[in-house]
C-alpha cells in the first residue's frame, strides 16, 4: 500500500513537470514522461493485482476454515 | 455485524450499503488499492493527453499575420492592447525605443491574470501575486511564475507593425 502511494506521488509530480515543460514549449520531455508514467501505472496495477490475490486467498481460507 | 449470510454469499451492494453504520464506513485494503490504482491510471491518461497535444501542435495551422499598430502610433514607453492570434487572446505591445517594439501575451504564466507595463521599472508586472517579467525578452524576474511570457513575433511592413506568430521565449 505504501509503495503504491509512493509511486502515485511520483506520478503526480511527473504529470505536473511534463505539463509545465509542454506549456513552455519543450516537447522533448513529453514522450519519456508518458513512457515512465505508463511504467509506474503498470507497477501500481501489478501491486493491486498482488494485493487482490492475497486477500482472495485469505478470504477463501477463512471461509473454508 | 451482519451474521445471517456468510461473507462469500454477501452481494456487493450489501457490503457497500450496509445497515450497520460501522460496516458502511469500513474501507477494505482492496478497495483502497483499487482507488489508488485508478488514480494512477488517471495520471497516466493525463500524460498521454499531453503527448497527443504535443504531437498535434506541430501540425497546427500557421498563425495569421495581423496588423496591430502603426509605427509611431504610441509614444516611447507607451503600450497598446490588442488581440492575437484569436479574439479573446489579449496581448500587450510596448514601445521600448524609437524603433524598438516588444509584444507579449498579457496572460501571466502563473495563474493567467492580466499583466501591465510598469514604466518606472520598465517591467511587465502581474498584480495578482507580484510576478515580474522582463520587457526585453519576457523572462521571469521575480515571483511565482515559472515560465516566461509568450512573445508575439513582430514584423514591420512600411508604416505598419504586424503580428506574425508566437514564441514561448524571447522578444518578438
Amino acid at each position: 500500500m505504501a509503495l503504491i502511494v509512493i509511486l502515485l506521488i511520483v506520478q503526480i509530480w511527473l504529470l505536473s513537470a511534463t505539463l509545465d515543460a509542454y506549456l513552455s514549449g519543450h516537447d522533448d520531455v513529453v514522450l519519456p514522461g508518458a513512457i515512465v508514467s505508463g511504467l509506474l501505472f503498470a507497477a501500481c496495477a501489478g501491486l493491486y493485482s498482488f494485493v487482490h490475490r492475497i486477500e482472495s486467498d485469505a478470504i477463501k481460507n477463512r471461509d473454508s476454515g | 455485524m451482519d451474521t445471517q449470510l456468510k461473507p462469500a454469499e454477501k452481494p456487493l451492494w450489501r457490503e457497500e450499503f450496509s445497515v450497520f453504520k460501522n460496516d458502511e464506513r469500513y474501507v477494505t485494503r482492496r478497495q483502497l488499492t483499487k482507488f489508488l490504482t485508478l488514480t494512477s491510471l488517471a495520471m497516466f491518461a493525463g500524460n498521454a493527453w499531453v503527448l497527443v497535444r504535443s504531437r498535434l501542435r506541430g501540425r497546427a495551422a500557421p498563425l495569421p499575420r495581423l496588423p496591430i499598430a502603426r509605427v509611431g502610433e504610441i509614444p516611447v514607453d507607451g503600450v497598446k492592447l490588442f488581440q492575437y492570434p484569436h479574439p479573446g487572446e489579449q496581448c500587450i505591445l510596448v514601445r521600448l525605443g524609437d524603433t524598438r517594439y516588444a509584444a507579449y501575451s498579457q496572460k501571466c504564466t502563473h495563474l493567467s491574470c492580466a499583466v501591465y507595463y510598469a514604466r518606472e521599472s520598465r517591467e511587465l508586472v502581474c498584480p495578482c501575486h507580484n510576478g515580474h517579467f522582463s520587457v526585453w525578452d519576457g523572462s521571469v524576474l521575480q515571483g511565482p511564475p515559472t515560465r516566461p511570457l509568450p512573445a508575439v513575433r513582430l514584423e514591420r511592413q512600411g508604416d505598419e507593425l504586424l503580428a506574425i506568430g508566437l514564441s514561448n521565449s524571447g522578444a518578438g
